[in-house]
């Protein structure tokens, strides 16, 4: 025990002292969490459109008012000339066009039917479906619109329309706050790269500078010089998540619905692990160069894969059984139920056991695979 | 010449020799770009969603099997009363909760009206509104259907045309963005890091005091890079080509003069980044914080650059990444030639003679 | 010296796939001598060391550290020992002080021990000023000798230097000399490998090693004797030459 402490004060002391590690320990995570979560918006808003009307009439006045209106379009120009909307799609002015064609309102009101063509930037898969989307919505929505009017002018119902009004509601977020979402799990992003990186780099920078040479002659037992490493860094990766939870409560104004308890026993034993892995890879490695890559490799996968920034479920089948085994994702769903919607520990059991496990399983492989030899 | 060779030749003994970040080299192209092409979409597919039919008529039973019919959604559950709504969301899979009034079929006959809610589960919101605006869509449809007989006035079709990526495929987007990030971790950070190494360890003393031009032992160093960061390119072009089927419309020559400049640009900025470093962590951090994040965040290659803030918009002007996502994009899937690009184009040669420039002031300081 | 043997080796050997770095060697350590492992570089002595302390398993033979199995009894070894390493292994980035508690503390000494041997230690070597300096703003010199008062922090009966004098000036490899002599005085074997074959005529007994074998061993005399040479250096040269083995 007396050696532990030995050893916990000397990873401790020489952390504060390295003028490297310390911005990186305290600024760079307020400065990521910012960054990202600024950055890190998929809201579709601000599509640009590009507006051919060949019409000139009051229909399509209305329609160009109320696409100005809805808030996710933006005109970047108009002409009366397909081919000029056809070349700022190709040089990237503009995400989409609308094209309205001469007889539009004529053909609307004698033939009650009309079409008007849309042209689409389609690179951005998801972007120009929901484009496509809000686009459709706004002109259905102007057909109900003429509609109403004509049949209120009518003095008898001549058909009888059948109406079904949907009303909808967002729980859990009602201002559909997109950093809400992302703060939380930005949040586990930090804690998992800062805590494997640099418990990878610790164990290989004491192996290529040599210093760990004078430590394995000395009759430390494997667990003694593990838990002297791994505690101190354990006590940083809390405090890099604490120090995340004041930026999202400062910053974002985002506070958590359900018990910081929760969220802490849930984040100590998650640390355990991420540091475990970090471990485990500097059991195979000889340089921090090489830890540094294999760290990102590895990483890299675990966040693409955790659900942070596009949702498991739209994932195939294979893909979401592979996520199964990334302990990325259950932080995130953690957090995200814990904060976002007051998850309490019956919840998230099964989220609890599997890290626990994976804890135990990376540390056992690490402690394992750790020779104390030169 | 030879024994500018011979130096090459050592670099390479260097590369080939470590295996594990060799294999990382060639493989982590390979992961990624399966992992965006399978993966990782944005695509809704099954969302998990519940329904609270109070009404259970033949209306509410039509509407159902029609929602339920696409693709976009699995029923979970059937739920009784209002206070299991609540509870069904805890576990975080069901997504959306549909709820038909009292007499919904009845209303419809008798009023013409009747009401259907839709209560989302918002913490993720960008799925909460695309699965609602889906919703509504069907609920849209549906009113048609009943509606057939009646001669309906003022209706406005859409004719909507997909360009460059008509099955809205997420790969055509992530392809350009995975070469640009490829590129600049072996280019700039591997370089940084092999320089930082040689000076740390001392060697790369030895090496300024051989009869070797200081100017050819960086060239020296960086052509093993130039051909590494080459093929990752090609592993990732033919990847994204025959598996994903993704098209490269425009000109081959063009395309890979590009790449090579953006090399040129990734490893001006590795060598800037080895005269300020001392030791391969800071060469490391460094290139971490200066140009991986930057380059993964704000070029645009995940997050769209029109949604970021003023001040971030502002920002990802001044990262590389940035121009050579457009250029790669036009000239893959629009088929652009220089004529369009020239200005990007220029913008890239610009940063070069720039790196360049600054680290050549830096590495005189350091020897006067 | 007594005669009691504290390091007995027997036909020991290490073998990294099919180089034999350490080739059937056997050799007897006394207590309190000092004996020198001598070879050019890659000659085996490191690897011969390592085993030694611990650090590394043979693939064969025996031997046997203070009486302890160096197959089984690794731990026992280690807590008799002391050990300085060829690379410089103080942490640069902590203080004198703060060097001499870790180790103290990992040794399991008690605190008090370690702040009374603190104290002795910086009297010694005059370096009371120096305690709260970080090792790395230290001279090479200092740092070396620090090394060793650290590794004789708790008084092993062996202490291991693996080419301690390498890169110092001359001045400071006497002196560091000088305090090997007396720590082989105070009843302390000293088990030294060096490339300096003039640091050879310091020790009680050495053995020189050529491609992962003893080559020859004994006395300085002896061996000088047998070579017909006027100095180690000499006898180097005449066994590279000749390939003559001398026991």
């Amino acid at each position: 025990m007396r050696t532990i402490l030995f050893l916990v004060r000397k990873e401790f002391l020489q952390v504060f002292r390295n003028k490297g590690m310390l911005p990186i320990i305290f600024v760079m995570p307020v400065i990521q969490l910012m960054v990202l979560s600024f950055a890190a918006d998929f809201e579709i808003r601000n599509l640009k459109y590009y507006w051919i009307d060949k019409d000139q009439s009051e229909a399509s006045r209305l329609l160009r008012n109320k696409l100005d209106a809805s808030g996710y379009f933006i005109l970047s120009g108009t002409s009366m000339n397909t081919e000029d909307a056809n070349l700022a799609l190709e040089d990237g002015v503009t995400d989409l066009v609308f094209e309205i064609p001469a007889d539009f309102e004529r053909d609307l009101i004698r033939e009650s039917r009309s079409s008007i063509q849309l042209n689409v930037n389609a690179i951005d898969g998801s972007k120009a479906g929901l484009g496509t989307f809000y686009a459709n919505q706004i002109v259905q929505d102007l057909a109900q619109e003429l509609r109403t009017e004509y049949l209120s002018r009518l003095k008898f119902e001549p058909v009888k329309f059948q109406q079904i009004n949907t009303t909808y509601s967002f729980w859990f977020n009602e201002s559909l706050n997109y950093k809400t979402f992302m703060v939380p799990g930005i949040l586990v992003m930090l804690v998992t790269m800062i805590g494997a990186f640099i418990s990878a780099m610790n164990i290989v920078r004491e192996r290529e500078v040599g210093t760990i040479e004078q430590l394995n002659v000395t009759p430390i037992k494997k667990h003694q010089f593990i838990i002297g490493k791994l505690l101190p860094l354990w006590v940083i990766g809390l405090f890099e998540f604490t120090i995340g939870l004041i930026v999202a409560r400062i910053v974002f104004g985002i506070t958590s619905e359900g018990s910081l308890m929760v969220l802490y026993t849930f984040a100590s034993i998650y640390i355990v692990m991420v540091l475990g892995l970090g471990m485990f890879i500097s059991t195979f490695t000889e340089t921090q160069q090489q830890a540094m890559f294999i760290s990102w490799f590895f990483l890299v996968i675990f966040l693409l894969m955790g659900g942070l920034f596009t949702a498991i479920e739209n994932m195939p089948q294979w893909a979401q059984t592979i996520t199964l085994f990334n302990p990325v994702r259950y932080f995130i769903e953690v957090v995200r139920l814990v904060m976002l919607k007051g998850a309490g520990f019956w919840d998230i059991r099964s989220q609890f056991l599997v890290i626990a496990s994976y804890a135990f399983v990376i540390n056992s492989l690490a402690v394992w695979n750790y020779k104390k030899v030169a | 010449m030879k024994r500018f060779l011979a130096f090459v030749q050592k670099e390479v003994y260097h590369i080939l020799r470590d295996k594990r970040t060799l294999l990382i080299l060639f493989g982590m192209p390979v992961v990624m770009i399966l992992l965006f092409g399978y993966a990782i979409t944005t695509e809704i597919r099954d969302a998990k969603i519940a329904i609270l039919d109070h009404a259970r008529d033949e209306n509410t039973q039509q509407l159902k099997d029609k929602i339920l019919a696409s693709t976009y959604f699995l029923l979970t559950k059937e739920l009784n009363n209002e206070q299991e709504i609540a509870e069904v969301f805890k576990d975080g899979k069901t997504k959306v909760v549909v709820v038909f009034e009292p007499n919904f079929g009845k209303k419809l006959q008798t009023e013409s009206s009747a009401n259907v809610q839709l209560i989302a589960d918002a913490s993720d919101p960008n799925t909460a509104n695309t699965l609602v605006n889906y919703l509504q869509a069907i609920v849209a449809d549906y009113m048609m259907e009943i509606n057939q007989n009646a001669n309906i006035p003022y209706q406005i079709s859409m004719e909507s045309r997909m360009w460059y990526n008509p099955e809205l495929k997420g790969v055509y987007y992530f392809v350009p963005g995975l070469i640009a990030i490829l590129l600049m971790l072996i280019s700039a950070m591997m370089t940084s890091i092999s320089i930082a190494r040689e000076k740390e360890l001392g060697t790369m003393e030895v090496l300024l005091t051989s009869p070797m031009r200081s100017g050819q032992i960086i060239i020296a160093k960086v052509v093993p890079y130039v051909i590494l960061s080459l093929v990752d390119a090609v592993i990732i072009l033919l990847l994204g080509k025959y598996v994903f089927e993704v098209p490269i419309l425009g000109s081959l020559p063009l395309l890979f003069m590009e790449v090579l400049i953006f090399i040129l640009l990734a490893l001006s900025l590795g060598i800037l980044i080895s005269t300020v470093a001392a030791t391969q962590q800071t060469a490391l951090l460094l290139s971490l914080m200066a140009l991986m994040l930057p380059t993964i965040l704000l070029s645009g290659f995940i997050f769209p650059i029109e949604n970021m803030p003023p001040p971030l918009r502002v920002m990802s002007n001044i990262i590389p990444a940035r121009w050579f996502i457009v250029i790669v994009k036009s000239i893959m899937l629009k088929g652009s030639g220089l004529d369009i690009l020239w200005q990007e184009t220029v913008i890239l040669c610009g940063f070069i003679l720039f790196f360049i420039a600054l680290s050549i002031k830096k590495f005189k300081i350091r020897l006067e | 010296m007594t005669n009691e043997k504290i390091i007995e080796v027997e036909q020991l050997m290490k073998i990294f796939g099919s180089f034999h770095a350490v080739d059937d060697i056997s050799f007897d350590v006394k207590r309190g001598e000092i004996f020198g492992f001598l070879g050019a570089n890659g000659a085996g002595k490191t690897t011969a060391m390592k085993m030694l302390t611990g650090l590394l398993s043979p693939t064969s033979g025996k031997a046997t550290v203070a009486g302890f199995d160096v197959y089984k009894e690794t731990e026992k070894i280690k807590k008799t020992i002391g050990y300085m390493s060829q690379k410089f292994s103080l942490y640069g980035d902590l203080t004198v002080k703060e060097n001499i508690q870790l180790f103290g503390g990992i040794y399991g000494l008690k605190n008090k021990v370690i702040k009374a041997k603190m104290h002795e230690l910086l009297g010694r070597l005059g370096m009371e000023n120096s305690a709260n300096a970080l090792i790395d703003s230290l001279p090479l010199g200092w740092k070396q000798k620090l090394a060793f008062s650290v590794a004789m922090l708790h008084d092993p009966s062996i202490i291991f230097l693996d080419e301690p004098t390498g890169g110092v000036d001359p001045v400071t490899r006497r002196q560091f000399w000088e305090m090997i002599y007396e720590t082989a005085h105070n009843g302390t074997t000293i088990f030294v490998t060096t490339h300096y074959m003039d640091e050879a005529e310091y020790c009680d007994r050495i053995s020189m090693m050529v491609d992962g074998k003893i080559a020859a061993l004994g006395s300085p005399d002896e061996l000088k004797k047998g070579f017909n040479a006027q100095n180690m250096d000499e006898v180097f040269v005449g066994i590279a030459r000749e390939g003559k083995v001398l026991k």
